[in-house]
């Protein structure tokens, strides 16, 4: 109408000029608001991308190692050169078992005993944990004293980087870890197939170790299991009667009100606040002992509780109203109806919760600094009691270690987090895809 | 007698009262009476009268004896005078614990002719495994023997006690089996105390939490004034090394909360647009198809553990940030590698899964009438999402904004990994700072003496932290509730 009254010039005839309303304009900002949602889920996805490929491009030459063939020939004038095993079984442990292999290895090479440097540099070739190898295969079967045994030993950290073409090797020889005499005994051996790369098995079984080469995931993996089941066993049965009782029991109260309030805060503090308390009430109060994966287990259950329960809510939540009332009308008591009816109907949604729960507490690692869990333990526990890390605080130890080799390490315990970490997930999806039902 | 071995007699006698009082239920049933509960609700009656009451009384006892016995050894203790070798009290319990632990693993002939000092016993028992201290003292082993003895005696009498208890619940609750007996009613009203007792311990968490913190922040607060901790600008605890005692450090709580904040403050800046827009796109315009496979991806981002985000800042983010500047500036890196914005980033794209998600569910809530209506008067998709749409989902996002800002400044292992652990003050995000989670971290790693204000700060700092988010989860949820728009 404005319109009219603003042009009083315009012939009346012709049909009023179309009012002005900045379609072009309106139309490029449409355009412009859908571009910014999909640049939006394309930074999303382009990270989701460069954090894969940053922890798979770093971390999947973790799993193989480079190794050499030695013909090792167990002389019982090194090991056991005042003869005295028979009386004394120390002299087996420790016993000089590194000069074997690089005698073996001299041999192999060509490299005379009397050549002390080449000798010298010959020795970093392979690694410290030869010592244990050998020292392992002796004591379990002494009479292979002075038989001569083909084993595989695993390369120095450097060798295994630069086999595996990590080290740069245009470089000046001074200004890497690698020598061009290694490389050139590197590359003859290769070329023999005496030096190859063999799965690493050592990842998922050796302890805590200064050397990348022999530093491994077996603490941690045990460690991680006892946990993760110390939850499962005790968050599952202690969430789902908290969420049995506030659902189908608690009357609306004060008392219902601040417990519920209070799950749903506890599901928002901060997973380090967890590892105070338990370094206060289980470690310093209970004097339960430190880095030990029961406290470890109980910490975790605490912070997956609020988490289990929420799920498992929402499941009881989904069984309709008609079931309760179905069972309480053939004469079941309430208990009845609950355990043997809305129960197995809601257990694929609380399967499904913990599941989820659990796979949030295996990647958790701030509460399990606190309460000791960064520790150097090199042997396998053996009871949820004894020291030992965890998967998680394993790859924080490792992200702080300098070495090139370590970096490699920490990508392939990544790789194999998130490996465990997706089976779970993926569990998690197919049960609810098969047992959900729908009211 | 183990506590062990206790417990496992008394679920034996317990079971065994199960099958015996199934058994006398069955055996009463045939009459014209038509009994009350199934037989196996006897049984369990029995077992749970039998077995309830003893377990109990073990905890309790075991609790009690235990506190009790130390505190007759500390009796026991010769008075501190001034030149006592051993600093503090605690230290020297731990010395009288850690003898009579080795005691106990001494053999019958070993323990026959124990030695008299402290320099003997110390190598026999080294060689059984228990490492003790050196400035052991000779009156603490008498003290030892005594306790073990005493611990020995009360586990006894407390292992005599519990199975007579057993025994005596399983015939109260066998002389109770008859037909109109109500053992279904007893077995749920003990059903029901378990689920109560178990919803009750998500209240005796936050009551521990509280607790735990309150009491070692009170006690720092007795060498540290609360107003120069929580007012102080400097950072600067020293080391505590164990026995140090007097060196005093300083513990300004400004720099760690700006560094928090500023962290955060980064984060939020790149994952409330980038999370927001994604939400928009994946609930208005996205097709079904399209949704169902992009929304699964970006909630793999929130799956992920946090330890992977601090690597993936530590080898890859703030090297390329850092070489990226250096490209910039011709030479000079003027981003450091762990900066506030490498670790402001990528705890930005942890972030973004929980914007997206928690307001795509906000947006979607809101009902489809507002938007035909917005629609039909002709407005643009873009107009009615900017106009309609998000005002109408604003204080639900809001509330979304706060829980996810409470998660950032919670969030530990990147800014560990990826903000540095220098306490500056500053305000260039290039440089690093540290933050509240870091500092927890960096004071309770390693051996340290548990009293010291170093180690008990962390507990202040925690404590803080706990308040902080609480606060911001509290304000989250009234928001929601005050401003939420009913549509019915």
């Amino acid at each position: 109408m404005t319109d009219i009254a603003l042009n009083p010039a315009a012939p009346a005839s012709a049909r009023p000029a179309r009012r002005d309303i900045g379609l072009k304009r309106r139309y490029a900002a449409e355009r412009r608001f859908k571009l910014y949602g999909i640049a939006a889920i394309a930074i999303g996805l382009f990270f989701l991308v460069a954090l894969m490929y940053s922890v798979f491009s770093n971390g999947y030459t973790a799993f193989w190692q480079t190794e050499v063939n030695l013909a090792i020939n167990l002389d019982p004038k090194i090991i056991d050169p005042d003869n005295k095993r028979a009386t004394d079984p120390n002299v087996l442990l420790t016993a000089n078992y590194p000069i074997l292999a690089r005698n073996a290895l001299a041999e192999k090479l060509g490299v005379p005993a009397t050549n002390k440097p080449a000798m010298r540099e010959l020795g970093k070739l392979f690694s410290e944990g030869v010592r244990g190898q050998l020292r392992d295969l002796v004591v379990a079967n002494p009479s292979l004293i002075g038989t001569t045994q083909n084993v595989w030993v695993l390369t120095g950290a450097d060798i295994d980087s630069a086999f595996k073409g990590q080290i740069d090797l245009t470089v000046d020889q001074t200004r890497r870890k690698v020598s061009d005499q290694q490389v050139g005994w590197m590359n003859k051996l290769k070329g023999e197939g005496a030096m190859s790369q063999r799965f690493n098995t050592g990842l998922f079984t050796y302890g805590a170790s200064s050397r990348p080469e022999t530093s491994g995931l077996g603490v941690a993996l045990i460690g991680s299991l006892y946990m993760m089941l110390i939850v499962l066993c005790l968050s599952l049965p202690i969430g789902v009667a908290a969420s049995i009782y506030l659902e189908e029991y608690a009357k609306k109260s004060r008392l219902t009100d601040i417990i519920e309030v209070n799950i749903n805060n506890l599901a928002a503090v901060p997973s380090i606040v967890f590892g105070l308390l338990g370094l206060a009430v289980f470690i310093n109060f209970f004097h339960m002992p430190r880095s030990a994966s029961l406290v470890g287990g109980m910490v975790l259950t605490l912070m997956t509780l609020p988490t289990i329960i929420i799920a498992t809510r929402a499941a009881l939540r989904a069984v309709p109203p008609s079931i309760r009332a179905a069972a309480l009308g053939v004469g079941a008591s309430k208990t009845q109806m609950v355990f043997h009816h809305v129960l197995p109907l809601a257990a694929p949604g609380i399967l499904t919760g913990t599941i989820i729960g659990l796979a949030h507490a295996l990647g958790e690692t701030a509460p399990l600094l606190l309460i000791g869990m960064v520790a150097f333990v090199a042997n396998s526990p053996v009871t949820p009691l004894d020291p030992s890390t965890a998967l998680p605080v394993q790859i924080y130890m490792w992200a702080n270690e300098a070495e090139r080799a370590f970096v490699e390490r920490t990508s392939g315990a990544i790789i194999v987090l998130l490996i465990f970490l997706a089976v779970m997930n993926i569990t998690a999806i197919i049960l609810r895809r098969r047992f959900e039902r729908r009211w | 007698m183990s506590t062990l071995m206790v417990l496992v007699i008394v679920i034996a006698i317990a079971a065994a009262g199960y099958f015996i009082g199934r058994q006398r239920a069955v055996s009463k049933e045939g009459g014209n009476v038509k009994p009350h509960s199934l037989p196996h609700y006897h049984g369990w009656w029995v077992f749970l009268a039998s077995a309830l009451p003893a377990i109990l009384f073990v905890a309790v006892w075991a609790a009690g004896t235990g506190v009790y016995l130390e505190r007759s050894a500390i009796a026991e203790l010769p008075t501190r005078t001034a030149d006592t070798v051993i600093a503090s009290q605690s230290l020297e319990l731990g010395m009288v614990s850690g003898i009579a632990r080795g005691l106990d693993r001494l053999s019958d002939a070993e323990r026959a002719n124990l030695p008299q000092t402290f320099a003997e016993l110390q190598p026999l028992l080294a060689s059984k495994g228990v490492a003790l201290a050196t400035e052991g003292q000779d009156y603490m082993i008498p003290i030892a023997t005594e306790w073990n003895r005493n611990t020995a005696w009360a586990s006894r009498i407390g292992g005599i006690v519990a199975i007579v208890l057993a025994l005596a619940g399983a015939v109260f609750g066998l002389s109770g089996v008859h037909v109109r007996a109500r053992a279904r009613n007893n077995v749920e009203r003990v059903i029901l105390g378990a689920l109560i007792a178990a919803s009750g311990i998500a209240i005796l968490t936050t009551i521990g939490i509280i607790l735990s913190m309150l009491f070692q922040t009170i006690t720092f607060f007795q060498s540290v004034s609360p107003s120069t901790f929580f007012f102080g600008t400097v950072w600067d605890p020293r080391f505590a090394a164990a026995g140090s005692g007097g060196s005093q450090g300083q513990f300004g709580l400004i720099p760690l909360l700006a560094g928090t904040l500023y962290i955060a403050f980064v984060a939020m800046l790149f994952a409330v647009p980038v999370g927001l827009f994604a939400a928009i796109y994946m609930a208005e315009y996205a097709s079904r198809s399209v949704r169902s496979v992009v929304k699964p991806l970006l909630e793999v981002l929130a799956g992920i553990p946090t330890i992977v985000y601090g690597f993936f800042a530590l080898v890859t983010v703030g090297p390329f940030l850092r070489d990226l500047s250096a490209a910039l500036s011709g030479g000079y890196a003027f981003i450091q590698a762990q900066s506030v914005l490498t670790a402001g980033i990528v705890m930005g794209v942890m972030l973004i899964p929980f914007v997206s998600s928690l307001s795509d569910d906000i947006i979607t809530a809101v009902p489809g009438s507002l938007r035909d209506g917005s629609l039909g008067l002709g407005s643009t998709k873009s107009e009615t999402i900017r106009r309609v749409v998000l005002p109408a989902a604003l204080p639900g996002i809001v509330g979304a904004l706060l829980l996810t800002a409470s998660r950032a400044i919670g969030e530990t292992m990147i800014v560990v990994l990826a903000a540095g652990v220098a306490a500056n003050l500053n305000i260039n995000p290039f440089e690093a700072m540290t933050t509240i989670t870091v500092k927890i971290v960096n004071q309770l790693t390693g051996d340290l003496e548990f009293n010291s204000p170093q180690t008990l700060v962390a507990f202040a700092l925690g404590l803080t932290l706990f308040f902080i988010t609480l606060a911001m989860n509290i304000f989250a949820l009234y928001i929601v509730r005050k401003y939420r728009e009913q549509y019915e």
